[in-house]
């Protein structure tokens, strides 16, 4: 047991000395565009609340539904975001982008806070319906000069990671305090939601 | 081992790491080789490995024969495909062809349904075409002989043998459904790439 401790922080002790030596140098002949490309992708979603509580909150509500939402809503939502995020790109105009943004994380808190249960397909549907709107504010932003696969690439993974996020403390809704926690979340993000909706009207 | 041995060993790691890195810099020009050019080519762009992985699990997820299928069908067809687009004419619609292999095989992982073994081979076949072609098209940009066109035959080998045995050995549920995210996430690249280019 001692001997599995001392190896354990031994190990930790090699690879914290390896990410101190992390060779920032390799950057320095990035080809124009690329690593901003991606890492502009990936932090576009994670800069604005009203996405992250709302994409956090499709995690939570699949974890709290179970199997198979807590992998159909996850699945479901970067590809139907794509076609928004098409229907940015190509510049096609859906009215109220931000209004259902923030709809988005209303509706979605509103389920996790009072449990709501409806059939897989109308969780997927709804879900999807956010999507679009989500996908379209990401695909209109493309930064000039930005590699467009990277970009995208970054984007989508964001995304999915901040599902994983949401499924990773919706998994705590086994026990009966967790059930709780969830539901808590579920009404901040349901607030959040709000707030969003009042900025956007006001 | 003793813990002098441990601290020793970091240290020399530690070392390793700090080691000038500045002195392969300029990589990007002078190129490492024909044959590592070749293979990094399709391993360092997203939008040549990504139609690679996707197959990749595709075949894995169908089980051990499209693993196999694809092991040995897929570096002949890069390697073909590599010669044609190294000494063949440009092809338009090669980018075009490209965004739709992600979107399909993405799709197909997200998916998860069965397939025929046959579907698997024409599938292996296309994209080894294809990306090949793609491949061998920059080859050419590069004036990169045919040395190069084994490297990215190679990579493409590699990839495999590694990712398709990987998804196979998967025995827990939550895994096959963490590859089938993968997919949607390359279907959704898809779907975002053929807006940009169409």
């Amino acid at each position: 047991m001692n001997n599995g401790r001392q190896m354990i922080n031994r190990v930790a002790g090699v690879v914290f000395a390896m990410v101190l030596a992390w060779p920032y140098v390799a950057w320095a002949h990035e080809r124009a565009g690329e690593s901003g490309g991606f890492l502009v992708g990936l932090l576009h979603p994670l800069s604005g609340l009203d996405h992250m509580a709302a994409m956090v909150a499709v995690g939570l509500w699949g974890a709290q539904l179970g199997p198979p939402a807590i992998w159909a809503l996850p699945v479901t939502f970067p590809i139907v975001m794509a076609f928004g995020g098409a229907l940015g790109i190509r510049g096609v105009p859906i009215p109220g982008v931000e209004m259902g943004i923030a709809l988005s994380a209303l509706a979605l808190g509103i389920a996790i806070l009072w449990e709501i249960r409806p059939p897989i397909a109308v969780a997927a549907a709804l879900v999807g319906l956010f999507a679009i709107f989500h996908g379209h504010a990401h695909g209109g932003e493309l930064p000039p000069g930005a590699d467009r696969m990277l970009y995208s690439l970054g984007f989508v993974i964001a995304t999915g990671s901040l599902h994983a996020c949401g499924i990773s403390i919706g998994l705590f809704h086994r026990w009966s305090w967790g059930r709780m926690l969830l539901r808590a979340c579920g009404g901040s993000v349901a607030l959040l939601g709000v707030y969003f909706m009042v900025s956007g009207l006001v | 081992m003793t813990r002098t041995r441990c601290i020793g060993a970091a240290l020399g790691a530690f070392g390793l790491l700090l080691w000038p890195g500045a002195a392969h810099a300029h990589l990007m020009s002078t190129g490492v080789g024909p044959f590592y050019d070749g293979a990094l080519h399709v391993l360092a762009s997203a939008d040549q490995v990504l139609p690679l992985l996707a197959l990749c699990l595709l075949a894995g997820l169908r089980g051990k024969a499209s693993g196999r299928a694809v092991l040995f069908g897929l570096p002949p067809a890069l390697l073909a495909g590599a010669a044609a687009g190294r000494w063949g004419p440009p092809l338009p619609f090669i980018g075009v062809a490209s965004t739709l292999l992600l979107l399909v095989l993405g799709g197909l992982v997200a998916a998860d349904r069965r397939l025929p073994l046959r579907l698997v081979i024409v599938a292996a076949a296309g994209c080894g075409l294809l990306i090949g072609y793609a491949n061998g098209a920059a080859m050419a940009e590069a004036r990169l002989g045919a040395v190069s066109l084994l490297g990215i035959a190679t990579a493409g080998f590699a990839a495999a043998a590694l990712v398709p045995a990987f998804v196979v050995s998967l025995r827990h549920a939550w895994m096959r459904i963490a590859v089938r995210v993968a997919g949607s996430w390359i279907a959704a690249l898809g779907v975002l790439m053929a807006a940009w280019t169409v």
